[in-house]
């Protein structure tokens, strides 16, 4: 592949506006996070540093709380989802047994099931059953909606792997669940942390179901409790507040990003058979 | 290291493919057995049987003393090489070769000095370290071995082993399979499509055909006296030569040329044997030779003219083309099979011209284009009936699936004189 310098140009250009037309948002967020207050409303895209927001949204208890909740309910939402994916996606991917079409669309029925039209009745059933705005009302939904795409993506990266090394394993000496969690998974790995980043994402976006299915510092997630943030007087618009827990929200999925993404690109099925 | 007993064997699939069809044969312990046929043929499918990897429909199975039917792969004690190899990916060579072992739960410092053992023997001890994907093919299939070795288990199961190697490292390998064999002594069944690997390889060799075992023997009684066409023209190579030809009284009288029946083949033949039967002959390519250099035993056999076609040659040996018009035609579903399969085993209809190929000393003056003096070894022509595709020459005193004189002139010294006959019996 050749490019002559007028293509290179073109290239250039183009990505370059792809990326400030992506990432100009996310600067005028930092931008406005770092600016105190009074300064908020100048219109200015610098006008100085100041931690004033930050400071204010880690001296508040709802914004600490909500963290702590949001973290924790994704993280649990996506390890029992990803545990429980991979486990059907094997099954689907390798076993023909009555009523797998069924199943297969079912999970692709709830996935395309707008969760607007039941959150109402959850809310219902939650406050009736006890689970209102409580850690397993949240992790509960959030589960049950990944996990059709974690399915989804991992029965394609299993039904990539030979069958041969799970017959091998198995003349090894392994146990069918050895021969999985000892060869299969380590092999569908990049596939495995590709369906937990799309879970987790879900779950750490979410507003509807935080919104709806919460109301204390005891399950509210960030993207909840953000909606109820107040400025520092009565009269202050919070808008340096919210612009820095706006921020302070995206570093999670970026840290996570960056350390799967070469996990993810990483051609771990390389070598198995010859290719 | 046990004895593998396969006892009617049959697997039928759930769309009512019967793979495998009433198969038994008996590998006993320390044998060297290869199960060879066309692609289809049913062998994989046996072997993945012996391995647990396939149930069972009907018949039983044992290993040792005790029936495995319904035992694990994991249970049965066997190591398997793939045919691609099956080797993980992320691991490295030696915790390819130790992961049976650390599954045995057996100590480190024990897995450690198998491996190492191991791969001394298989060369590849500057390799331990690296993943399969750094690799050559060469020593991809080396840590399958060295996988399979390091169990010390009762019995290896090859499946294709060689055949995603170039062809001069098959013949590099073969050699070391071989060896490896015969120095560990273990019951080893071994499959293959490739003639020469299970002429080269095996103790006996069990041919089989759309899931039917055709026959089993060491590899020079399944050259010399094969039990039906399709053996005859499955083994050897070039193919062994299959021409229309009639009886007649003490004659047989071939495309090319009339032969006079050697006392032996009319003796087998049988009283029955009327005038005017219609046979399949076949005539190996080595059992032709150039006239001019028939030595003393010239009288067992025919000497003809034929335009040579085209000749051949490979240093060693000519190959002279030939072809005859045949008489009658004859219809074979065997040859037939065989004719997809390899392209060998053709037999000419009436008024066709039949292709056979000769081989002859490379001092032989045959040319492209011009007549040639050949002469043809009437003792070993064999003649097959054309209905059924059965042997009517076969030594009926070898016939035995494997007996025990055949195969047990070949067995490495310490092997049980004594062993039963295997095979159907």
């Amino acid at each position: 592949m050749t490019h002559t310098p007028r293509e290179k140009a073109f290239w250039s250009i183009a990505i370059l506006v792809v990326i400030l037309y992506a990432l100009i948002p996310v600067a005028w967020i930092t931008s406005l996070s770092l600016k105190s207050p009074d300064q908020v409303a100048d219109g200015k895209f610098f006008s100085g540093f100041s931690f004033e927001n930050y400071d204010q949204i880690f001296s508040e208890n709802t914004f600490n709380a909500a963290l702590v909740n949001s973290l924790g309910i994704a993280a649990i939402a996506t390890l029992i989802s990803i545990a429980l994916a991979s486990m059907a996606a094997y099954a689907l991917a390798r076993l023909n047994f009555a009523g797998k079409a069924v199943i297969l669309s079912g999970a692709l029925a709830v996935a395309m099931f707008p969760p607007i039209s039941i959150v109402g009745s959850l809310f219902d059933l939650w406050r009736a059953i006890g689970l209102y705005d409580t850690w397993p009302g949240l992790i509960l939904p959030y589960m049950t909606f990944t996990l059709p795409l974690a399915i989804y993506t991992l029965s394609a990266f299993f039904r990539e792997i030979p069958w041969e090394l799970e017959q091998a394993a198995q003349v090894d000496g392994a146990t069918p669940f050895q021969a999985f969690r000892k060869v299969i998974v380590p092999l569908a790995a990049p596939g495995v942390f590709t369906a937990a980043i799309l879970v987790f994402i879900f779950a750490w976006n979410d507003f509807l179901f935080a919104n709806t299915l919460t109301s204390t510092t005891d399950a509210q997630t960030v993207p909840a409790a953000l909606a109820f943030f107040s400025g520092g007087s009565r009269f202050t618009e919070p808008i340096g507040a919210i612009s820095a827990a706006a921020v302070v929200v995206t570093i999670p999925i970026i840290i996570m990003v960056l350390i799967f993404q070469r996990r993810i690109v990483a051609g771990l099925t390389a070598g198995a058979v010859k290719g | 290291m046990s004895q593998i007993v396969l006892d009617h064997i049959t697997k039928k699939y759930p769309d009512g493919f019967e793979a495998v069809k009433d198969m038994s044969l008996t590998i006993e312990d320390g044998e060297f057995v290869i199960l060879v046929g066309p692609s289809g043929c049913g062998k994989s499918t046996a072997l993945r049987m012996i391995a647990g990897l396939e149930d069972i429909t009907d018949g039983e199975l044992r290993i040792g003393d005790s029936v495995v039917n319904d035992k694990a792969p994991k249970d049965r004690d066997i190591a398997m090489v793939f045919q691609n190899y099956a080797l993980y990916p992320h691991m490295t060579v030696a915790e390819n070769m130790g992961f049976a072992l650390k599954l045995a739960k057996v100590d480190q410092s024990e897995i450690d000095r198998k491996v190492s053992e191991a791969a001394k023997v298989l060369d590849l001890t500057q390799h331990l370290d690296r993943k399969p994907a750094n690799l050559s093919g060469g020593q991809r299939q080396r840590v399958a071995m060295g996988r399979a070795i390091v169990r010390d288990p009762s019995a290896f199961l090859m499946d294709e082993p060689l055949s995603n190697l170039d062809a001069k490292l098959r013949v590099q390998m073969r050699t070391e399979v071989s060896r490896i064999q015969q120095r560990l002594g273990t019951t080893t069944v071994y499959v293959t499509h490739d003639q020469t690997e299970a002429m080269t390889l095996g103790d006996r060799v069990a041919v089989m055909r759309s899931g039917v075992l055709q026959q089993v023997g060491s590899p020079m009684d399944l050259y010399n006296n094969p039990k039906n066409l399709f053996v005859a023209g499955f083994i050897g190579s070039p193919a062994m030569n299959f021409m229309p030809a009639q009886i007649e009284g003490d004659t047989l009288k071939l495309p090319v040329a009339d032969v006079r029946l050697p006392e032996e083949l009319r003796g087998n033949l049988g009283g029955s044997a009327g005038d005017g039967r219609q046979v399949i002959a076949g005539i190996r390519p080595e059992d032709f030779e150039d006239a001019h250099q028939v030595g003393d035993h010239k009288d067992r056999g025919t000497t003809f003219t034929v335009t040579i076609e085209l000749v051949e040659s490979m240093g060693s040996e000519l190959y002279a083309h030939f072809s005859a018009v045949s008489e009658h035609s004859i219809e074979s579903e065997e040859l037939r099979e065989l004719a997809e399969d390899s392209g060998a085993g053709e037999v000419p209809g009436a008024g066709e011209e039949g292709e056979i190929v000769a081989r002859l000393d490379p001092a032989s003056k045959v040319a492209r284009g011009k007549e040639a003096e050949l002469w043809v070894d009437a003792t070993k022509v064999k003649l097959f009936d054309p209905a059924d595709g059965r042997s009517l020459t076969a030594d009926s005193t070898a016939e035995g699936n494997g007996a025990p004189s055949a195969s047990g002139g070949q067995s490495p010294a310490g092997r049980d004189p004594e062993r039963e006959p295997g095979g159907r019996g």
